[in-house]
């Protein structure tokens, strides 16, 4: 473990010679684990207030009571024994929570295989294939094009594209391929999977090319002249060097679509159930500790996934 | 926030300050006799927390030039109206909101009452609020919270709604429709008479219902009752039985594959509507008039058994006292004296005082939207846009007729909570 002092020494060796002369006065003396924590200070400062803080009142407040217009500070299993309503009684038959689970879960796992495929093989490119600089930074800032609109005019935007007198259904019936316009096209899995992947590839794409231009081309050149074939230099080298950027891409991309209930709900109709929008229907009806209950699920199960993820590869030791 | 807020604020008053110093001047040469509000002491600022209907700019603009008041808007949906209430009850003077959020905000206690003896024009207030019954006569169904149910309180700081009058009103009504069914008339080719309509299987995947549960749920229990399928003792709050019974009917259609979306804002009903994606769906007056201002045909039908309604109307924050009380009086008696009424039903919506706002409406305009009769010329939107072309007639046709055939009103049952779990589930089929 490197001291904040020797990364300074190596980084610079004439301000660590000043703080020496500085060192002699007792009063200016600053141990180096208190610079550390000096210099961590402000973030976690900020990630205790804003987050820490915040997320202890859910998890405190999901235990409460409520009526129709307060919260009643009693302690309580309402919010999360409505939650889980039905779900030994109803079975074979899966319940509410059950099944939003079920389907957030899926369209999670698309969205991540989807995703992490395009996004490896964009980045793969901008890393290998692109020799100039400034070409890669202009290519990157394309990814994030589907971020300059707000989800409304997305959902405007995606009507006349795919609706049922939508672009791509006109085009396949004047082709001939179909007689009737192909509902699945908007308002289905379909469609939000589509949405989602259309967002958050870029999400992949920017860790995993950042760990790709880290790989040392000399490895690369070095399995050539060791005669292996590309795939073998994929699958041995750049994978397992690229782990750390698609690990990273992995977790923004399913903590992210795990809580979405807004695309969901607009490229789905409102008819495909999320974790998130029972959140948002219980705050909206001000069931406040039911919708904590329902974020403290949430939250267990995302990090769950998570740290399954970083069972496979240490981000700590790989970073 | 508070600083941009206090910016604006000194800024007016050093605008105010040399307006009267102007004014002063402008007296003193004997131009104009003065502007009485600018002499008051500190410029007077309302916040108005509301939805968007009624919060038009020219509302605002007429309004600070006839009393001096500036209104600054706060903007939110619904659900976040009363949210804002129960949780930040400072943070608004003025409230605009639906009857059927009381039911929640009054046992907050984060309101107050407005005295009806200070409402100049209450006595005007049309009787489909006070009594139940349009000023033909006709009796008007109530179903669900109806505004006259909650619409006085039993004393000034009680939160019991009282069953006769009393001179401490909730809500001053200022705004309300009667809503129904949207169709496309163009694609569906033949007369729609019925709630039961919406599930009918030959719109299969071109239906829609709206995806807020406390008005979803009216419309879905008009349709059940529509098909003959149950009767309810009063929709608007359902027992548990009652519940799971009418989203028993909406899951079965949902995995029937009847609908192509639900919707929760006024845009993506106008969207789902004008492409085509669907062709009868529950919608609001002025989604109807949008949609067909784009050139595209779609009538708000009027069906046999009857509207669904809905209410909206002023109070003031708990923490309003003092002079700012005073201006909220003032803002709430303004509002009923025409302008705002006649602005309200240019758009579709009705008006809570209908003298005064007759009085700021042209005759062939009142006869168009209040009178159900052919429009003699052009009809226009408050912004001068074409909404209808001459000889158009409005759907469902006169206030008397479409006021007098609502069935029930948007609510909050007792079994709200259970209501909202429901709801869920049926997302989740």
């Amino acid at each position: 473990m490197d001291t904040s002092e020797d990364i300074l020494q190596q980084a610079s060796p004439d301000l660590v010679r000043g703080s020496e002369t500085a060192r002699r006065s007792k009063a200016a003396r600053l141990s180096p684990s208190f610079i550390s924590w000096l210099q961590a200070g402000p973030m976690m400062l900020v990630f205790l207030a804003f987050f820490l803080i915040p997320l202890v009142f859910v998890v405190v407040v999901s235990f409460w009571d409520y009526n129709e217009y307060q919260l009643l500070p009693a302690f309580s299993g309402r919010g999360y024994t409505d939650t889980f309503e039905g779900c030994i009684a109803q079975l074979p038959e899966l319940c509410t929570i059950a099944k939003t689970y079920v389907k957030t879960l899926k369209l999670c796992f698309l969205v991540w295989i989807i995703t992490l495929f395009i996004g490896f093989w964009v980045a793969y490119f901008l890393a290998f294939h692109i020799k100039s600089k400034t070409w890669q930074m202009g290519l990157s800032l394309l990814c994030t094009i589907p971020f300059w609109t707000s989800n409304v005019i997305r959902m405007i935007a995606w009507i006349p594209l795919l609706g049922r007198n939508g672009l791509v259904n006109s085009g396949l019936m004047k082709t001939g391929l179909i007689n009737q316009p192909v509902e699945w096209l908007l308002f289905s899995e379909f469609s939000v999977v589509l949405a989602l992947v259309h967002l958050f590839t870029f999400f992949m794409v920017v860790p995993i090319f950042n760990s790709m231009v880290r790989i040392d081309k000399s490895l690369i050149e070095a399995a050539y002249d060791a005669g292996a074939t590309g795939f073998q230099t994929l699958v041995n080298v750049i994978i397992p060097l690229a782990k750390p950027g698609i690990v990273i891409g992995s977790i923004f991309v399913i903590t992210i679509v795990m809580g979405d209930f807004i695309t969901i709900g607009v490229m789905g109709g409102q008819q495909i159930a999320a974790a998130g929008k029972i959140i948002e229907t219980r705050v909206n009806a001000l069931q406040f500790p039911a919708a904590a209950a329902n974020a403290v699920i949430l939250l267990v199960i995302t990090f769950l996934i998570i740290t399954m993820m970083s069972r496979i590869v240490d981000i700590k030791k790989e970073l | 926030m508070t600083e941009t807020t206090r910016k604006k604020g000194l800024s007016r008053r050093t605008l105010l300050k040399s307006t009267a110093g102007l004014a002063g001047l402008a007296a003193g040469s004997g131009v104009i006799t003065g502007f009485p509000y600018v002499m008051s002491a500190e410029p007077k600022v309302l916040r108005y927390l509301g939805t968007a209907v009624n919060e038009g700019d020219d509302i605002s603009k007429q309004c600070l030039k006839d009393t001096g008041i500036k209104i600054e808007y706060i903007t939110a949906t619904t659900d976040d109206v009363t949210k804002r209430v129960m949780t930040q009850p400072n943070s608004f003077d003025v409230l605009d909101t639906e009857y059927f959020a009381l039911k929640k905000i009054v046992p907050s206690g984060n309101i107050l009452a407005l005295d009806a003896k200070k409402i100049k024009q209450f006595d005007n207030i049309t009787p489909v609020f006070t009594k139940g019954e349009t000023p033909g006569g006709k009796k008007i169904g109530g179903q669900g919270t109806a505004p006259w149910k909650v619409l006085y309180l039993e004393g000034k700081d009680s939160k019991k709604f009282a069953s006769s009058a009393t001179e401490f009103v909730t809500l001053i009504p200022t705004v309300y429709n009667a809503d129904t069914l949207g169709v496309r008339p163009d694609l569906i080719k033949r007369p729609i008479s019925s709630w039961a309509e919406l599930l009918n299987p030959e719109f299969k995947g071109k239906a829609s219902i709206l995806n807020i549960p406390s008005i979803g749920i009216m419309d879905a229990a008009m349709v059940v009752e529509a098909s003959g399928k149950y009767k309810y003792a009063d929709k608007g709050n359902m027992t548990k039985e009652e519940i799971d019974l009418t989203m028993k009917v909406m899951t079965e259609a949902k995995k029937a594959g009847q609908f192509r979306a639900f919707w929760k804002d006024f845009n993506e009903s106008v969207n789902l509507m004008a492409s085509g994606e669907t062709v009868i769906q529950s919608m609001w007056s002025p989604a109807v008039t949008k949609v067909r201002s784009m050139g595209i045909a779609c009538t708000f039908q009027p069906l046999k058994e009857g509207y669904r309604s809905w209410a909206s109307g002023f109070c003031v924050s708990k923490g309003v006292s003092g002079a700012k009380l005073e201006w909220a009086y003032e803002f709430v008696n303004w509002f009923l004296s025409g302008y705002a009424g006649a602005y309200l039903n240019r758009q579709g919506y009705y008006s809570a005082v209908l003298s005064t706002a007759k009085a700021h409406m042209e005759p062939y305009e009142w006869a168009y939207w209040m009178e159900g009769k052919a429009a003699e010329k052009d009809i226009k939107a408050p912004d001068g846009s074409l909404l209808e072309k001459a000889g158009a007639v409005r759907d469902g046709g006169s206030y008397e007729d479409r006021m007098g055939g609502v069935a029930c009103w948007n609510a909050v049952m007792d079994e709200n909570d259970y209501m909202v779990r429901k709801w869920n589930e049926f997302i989740a089929a």
